[in-house]
C-alpha cells in the first residue's frame, strides 16, 4: 500500500501564544512494501506526522493519500483508514484493558463486525505472529505477563486488523535487549511473510541499520535526510548537527580515516567492518 | 561503619498464582562508601527486587541488608534508612507530585520536618546540581523526559542521602535525555561523593562505574570492572546482553588471529591499537 504525503503542515493551538508548527510543509512518497525507518529528536514531528496517517489528527493544510484515498478529505470515513493502516504506539502495553489475552487481541477484529469463527483465526494468527503460545496464554490475564509478554499482546492486537500499512512508534523502548532484539526480528520476519509497507520508529541507529530499505531523519518539523541507511550514516556531520548519532562502528570507521586509515565508507556492522579490517590487515602482510 | 551497603545472603521469595518465585537466591554484595555500581541483567533477573530491599521497600525472606549498619529488618530504622539510601525510579511522570518544580523538590525535606529557611537552601542547592535552577518556577508537565527525571533526582538531593538507587532511570528517555541523566548521575558520584548505584539494561552507561555487577535469575553471575566484565563477550551475548559494538568487534578480530588486546571499549582506543598495527 503506497503513501504520498504532501505539503504537510501542522499546527499545534493555532493563534494562541501557544502556537507551535510540528511539521512544515512535509513531502513524502513511499512506496507499496518498503520498510521504513522513522528517525528524529523528541519534538522533530515524528509522532505528529505518524498520527496523521491513520487519521488521529488532521493536517492544518496538505493531504495524505493512502492508495489513491485522500484520507484528510472529511467524507472519508476513519473506519476505512484504520482498517488499512495500524498504529503500534510508545509503550502499547499500557493500553491493554481486557481480562484475557484473547479478548484483549479480539478486540478491534469484533469491532470489525467480524463473526466469532474469524476472530478466533485472527487472534491465532496474530499471537502466532508475535510468538505467543496460543494455548497457554490466551486465557491468562494480560497483567500478569512479563513487560516483553504484555508488549507483544499488545502489538498482537493491532496485527489482529490485518492492516496493510503498519506503523510502530518505538516497539523496543524500555525493553532489555533480548526481548528487544526478539521483537525487532519477528517485525522483521512479518515483513518478509507479508511485503507489508512496515514505518518504525526509533531513535537507536543501529537497530534501524539492521532492518530498514529506508531512512527518514526528521528535524525541527521537516524531513532533513532521506535514503537507504548506507547513504544516510554517510551524512555523519548532519546528523551529529542535528543531535543524532551513527551506529559506533560506523564512527569508528570516520575516526579511522581521520587516522589514515582508508577501508570502505559505507559500513555499519560488526560483520562488515571485521571483514573489512581483516582484508587490510591481511593485505598489507602480503604486500 | 564497613560498608555503605551490606547484603549478606539475601534470598527473596514470593508468591504469584499459588506458585513459590524465588526472586533472589543467596546474594551477597558489599559497597563502599562513594562507590559507583552498575548492575545489569534482563527484566526478571532479580535487580530491580535487589533495589529495592536496599531502601527496605522489600524485606529478605532469609539473610539480612544493612545500610550505614542500620538492619533494614528492624522497622524502627526504616526513616533513617529511607533518607540514607534515596531511590529513583525508571517514569518520571510517577515521581513528581507538585505543580511548581521547586515545591516538587521541597516535599521530601517539608517531610523531614526542616526549617523553611533550611529548605529553601536545600533546593536551591539540589536543582543547582541538576542544572534546573532557572526551572524551578515552571510547571514540571511542560518539561521533557530528561528534565523531569533530573526534577526527581533533585527531590532525592534534597533529602541529603548519602547513598542514591536508580532503578533504570533512562529506561524511558530519548538519546538526550538519557545523555543529561547519566552526566547528572557522574556529577553526583564525583563531586558529591554519593554512593551511587545505578541500574540499568544500557551497557555503554557502565563504562564509567567502578564495578560492574551482572544479574541473572536472582543470582550474580559476573563481577568485576567494566574492562573485566565487558571482556567476557561469549558468556555476555549467552545472557543476552549487548556488548559495545568495539569490544564485540576487537573480540572478533582476536579470533582471526589478529593480534589485539581483548579489554578494548572505545572507539578512540580501537583507532589507536589498529594505527599501531599499520
Amino acid at each position: 500500500m503506497s503513501i504520498k504525503i504532501e505539503k504537510l503542515t501542522h499546527i499545534y493551538n493555532p493563534k494562541s501564544p501557544f502556537e507551535t508548527k510540528a511539521l512544515d510543509n512535509v513531502s513524502i512518497e513511499i512506496q507499496d512494501g518498503e520498510f521504513i525507518g522513522l528517525i528524529g529528536h523528541t519534538g522533530s514531528g515524528k509522532s505528529t506526522l505518524i498520527q496523521h496517517l491513520n487519521g488521529l489528527i488532521k493536517p492544518s493544510s496538505g493531504k495524505i493519500i493512502i492508495n489513491n484515498l485522500d484520507i484528510t478529505d472529511t467524507s472519508v470515513k476513519l473506519v476505512e483508514v484504520r482498517k488499512r493502516v495500524g498504529l503500534v504506539f510508545q509503550y502499547p502495553e499500557h493500553q491493554l484493558f481486557e481480562e484475557t489475552v484473547y479478548k484483549d487481541i479480539a478486540f478491534g477484529p469484533f469491532n470489525l463486525g467480524l463473526t466469532e469463527k474469524e476472530i478466533k483465526e485472527r487472534v491465532k494468527e496474530a499471537m502466532e505472529l508475535v510468538k505467543l503460545s496460543y494455548d497457554q496464554l490466551k486465557d491468562r490475564s494480560p497483567f500478569e505477563l512479563s513487560g516483553g509478554q504484555r508488549r507483544r499482546v499488545a502489538i498482537a492486537g493491532v496485527l489482529a486488523m490485518r492492516p496493510e500499512v503498519l506503523i510502530l512508534d518505538e516497539p523496543t523502548a524500555g525493553l532489555d535487549p533480548r526481548s528487544r532484539d526478539e521483537i525487532l526480528q519477528q517485525i522483521k520476519v512479518l515483513h518478509e511473510k507479508y511485503k507489508n509497507t512496515i514505518i518504525l520508529v526509533s531513535h537507536s541507529m543501529e537497530d534501524i541499520a539492521k532492518l530498514v530499505d529506508r531512512i527518514i531523519v526528521m528535524h525541527r518539523g521537516k524531513v532533513a535526510l532521506t535514503g537507504a541507511p548506507r547513504e544516510v550514516f554517510k551524512q555523519s556531520s548532519i546528523l551529529e548537527s542535528i543531535g543524532l548519532g551513527i551506529p559506533q562502528i560506523t564512527f569508528l570507521m570516520d575516526k579511522l580515516k581521520e587516522a589514515g586509515v582508508h577501508l570502505g565508507e559505507d559500513i555499519f556492522t560488526v560483520e562488515e567492518a571485521k571483514e573489512e579490517i581483516l582484508k587490510w590487515i591481511r593485505g598489507k602482510r602480503d604486500a | 561503619m564497613k560498608s555503605m551497603i551490606e547484603v549478606e545472603n539475601v534470598t527473596f521469595q514470593y508468591k504469584n498464582n499459588e506458585e513459590e518465585i524465588k526472586a533472589l537466591k543467596d546474594i551477597s554484595i558489599k559497597v563502599k562508601k562513594g562507590e559507583f555500581v552498575v548492575i545489569i541483567g534482563h527484566n526478571g533477573s532479580g535487580k530491580s527486587t535487589l533495589a529495592k530491599h536496599i531502601n527496605a521497600l522489600l524485606l529478605p525472606t532469609e539473610g539480612k541488608v544493612m545500610v550505614k549498619d542500620m538492619d533494614t529488618k528492624d522497622e524502627s530504622n526504616m526513616w533513617d534508612i529511607r533518607q540514607t539510601a534515596g531511590m529513583v525510579f525508571q517514569n518520571p511522570d510517577n515521581q513528581i507530585v507538585a505543580t511548581i518544580v521547586e515545591e516538587d523538590v521541597a516535599f521530601g525535606p517539608e517531610n523531614l520536618g526542616v526549617t523553611p529557611e533550611e529548605i529553601r537552601k536545600r533546593v536551591d542547592e539540589a536543582l543547582n546540581i541538576v542544572d534546573m535552577i532557572e526551572y524551578r518556577e515552571k510547571a514540571p508537565h511542560l518539561l521533557s523526559g530528561g528534565q523531569k527525571q533530573r526534577i526527581a533526582i533533585a527531590g532525592v538531593i534534597a533529602m541529603r542521602p548519602d547513598c542514591i538507587i536508580f532503578d533504570e532511570p533512562t529506561a524511558m528517555l530519548d538519546p538526550v535525555g538519557r545523555n543529561e541523566v547519566i552526566n547528572t548521575i557522574k556529577k553526583l558520584n564525583k563531586e558529591e561523593n554519593i554512593t551511587i548505584i545505578h541500574i540499568t539494561h544500557f551497557m555503554e552507561e557502565a563504562v564509567n562505574a567502578d564495578r560492574v555487577i551482572v544479574m541473572e535469575d536472582g543470582k550474580i553471575v559476573l563481577e568485576g570492572t567494566p574492562r573485566e566484565v565487558f571482556t567476557q563477550v561469549e558468556k555476555l551475548k549467552i545472557l543476552g546482553l549487548d556488548v559495545p559494538q568495539v569490544t564485540d568487534l576487537a573480540h572478533e578480530l582476536v579470533k582471526e588471529g589478529i593480534s589485539l588486546p581483548a579489554d578494548i571499549l572505545t572507539v578512540d582506543e580501537m583507532v589507536m591499537e589498529l594505527c599501531r598495527l599499520k
